[in-house]
């Protein structure tokens, strides 16, 4: 019998106005990409707090994409500039705890680029089916006796 | 000290402050305690040595301090840092204080030893501000801080140069120990949102129990909400009572906010705060 595959769960969360409107493109132009992907969506990048990522690896996530309008085309003018700077500190800290950081993608996706959206979802699986599961944290989730 | 308690008698009797936040002998020698003077009697009891550790700038953001119009604070250089950041933030008023500071070469790193080469903190080591940079009167005067090996740097290599498995590993056997006691909170003077994020219930984004699942989750938030802030006072290792080393994850966020953003925090009145500002130039080779 065959091996059962590896298939990654990937937590993406997404900017509104960007980044679904492009896989919404991705979508109605018939582009196909893995379904290991989550999309939450988001109003701005600048929305996300990095308690949505540390929650997502919490939750058993393997690898958690983040994407949104690139730089100057935010809908709110300065989310993703904040964001950037913000993910800079972020992703040190998150290295330093020992959560790999190459484990967390980060891309800018505009509304119009639904085949720049699929190739960004196909390489962030496969390198994260490559990484293999996240166990380390997954192992602090099963000898958590209370379930929610 | 008695230029300390003139001064402050001085300042209570003409009406500039009508509270002083200053240091008092403990209850044991090498030992002492936050004291809130009020009258010109209560001045009587002022003390400043090396063993006056407490971040006094974390009474400032309070709200039974915040009443009381104009406070005087004694302030080591460390301490006026974090004055300056939280009036970088908005949080205290540049006219609302008054900074009585004191030249200090270098505090105890544990109440109750005696201060000397292999006792003195490590936030001392590398201090910049032996003289504070803000202050309203100055006294004391500086000797020449004692040298030890900073310890709490060589572990950070050694965290640094271990695979992400082992950092995990050190870090999990590390938060194991946290009892969400929150006291790392409590101390430090950064720490004033009215409702932190880890006593949000709707969602709960932070797990209450202190289980280490929400002990990672809540270190790591404490330790990002201050990264680009924390003026590594070092207060919160010291109130852990689980002796997490709470300061190596701060370290770490100040050393990246110095090596991306050249900025240290609580050190120029008119910069604006890190993370509350950006630049159009900043860094984006990690993002596709």
């Amino acid at each position: 019998m065959e091996e059962k595959k590896f298939e990654p769960k990937i937590a993406a969360f997404v900017c509104n106005w960007c980044t679904y409107t492009g896989a919404d493109l991705a979508g109605t132009s018939r582009l196909k990409y893995a379904p290991n992907i989550k999309m939450i969506r988001v109003p701005c990048t600048g929305r996300i707090d990095p308690v949505f990522i540390i929650k997502a690896f919490e939750k058993g996530a393997d690898g958690v994409l983040i994407s949104g309008c690139h730089p100057n085309d935010c809908h709110y003018n300065t989310g993703n500039f904040h964001a950037r700077r913000r993910w800079i500190l972020f992703k040190e800290l998150l290295d330093f705890v020992g959560i790999d950081s190459t484990r967390l993608h980060f891309s800018w996706v505009s509304a119009s680029e639904g085949k720049k959206f699929v190739d960004v979802v196909t390489e962030v699986v496969e390198t994260v089916k490559n990484q293999g599961k996240f166990e380390k944290y997954a192992k602090i989730n099963e000898e958590f006796f209370i379930h929610e | 000290m008695n230029e300390l308690k003139e001064k402050a008698k001085e300042l209570l009797q003409n009406g500039t402050v009508k509270v002083i936040i200053g240091f008092a002998q403990g209850t044991i020698p090498n030992r002492t305690k936050p004291f809130i003077v009020r009258s010109v009697e209560d001045a009587e009891k002022l003390v400043f040595n090396k063993y006056c550790v407490n971040n006094l700038a974390m009474y400032l953001t309070r709200k039974e301090f915040k009443r009381n119009g104009v406070v005087g604070i004694v302030a080591k250089g460390c301490d006026v840092k974090a004055i300056v950041q939280l009036i970088q933030e908005n949080q205290v008023k540049k006219d609302d204080v008054y900074i009585i500071g004191m030249n200090c070469s270098g505090v105890v790193s544990e109440l109750g030893e005696e201060f000397n080469e292999s006792t003195v903190a490590t936030k001392c080591l590398h201090c910049m501000v032996h003289t504070p940079h803000l202050h309203h009167t100055l006294l004391g005067s500086l000797e020449e801080t004692p040298k030890r090996e900073d310890k709490n740097f060589v572990l950070m290599q050694k965290i640094d140069s271990m695979t992400a498995e082992e950092r995990f590993d050190f870090w999990e056997a590390e938060f194991e120990r946290c009892v969400k006691c929150y006291a790392c909170r409590q101390a430090c003077p950064m720490c004033y949102c009215e409702k932190c994020i880890a006593d949000k219930s709707i969602p709960r984004w932070i797990e209450s129990s202190a289980h280490t699942r929400g002990n990672f989750a809540w270190n790591m938030i404490r330790a990002f909400h201050l990264a680009g802030r924390c003026v590594g006072c070092n207060e919160c290792e010291r109130a852990c009572p689980a002796e997490i080393p709470l300061s190596l994850l701060n370290r770490k966020m100040g050393m990246t906010a110095n090596k991306e953003f050249d900025y240290i925090p609580g050190m120029n009145l008119n910069t604006p705060t890190l993370v509350g500002t950006y630049d159009v130039n900043d860094r984006e080779d990690f993002i596709k």
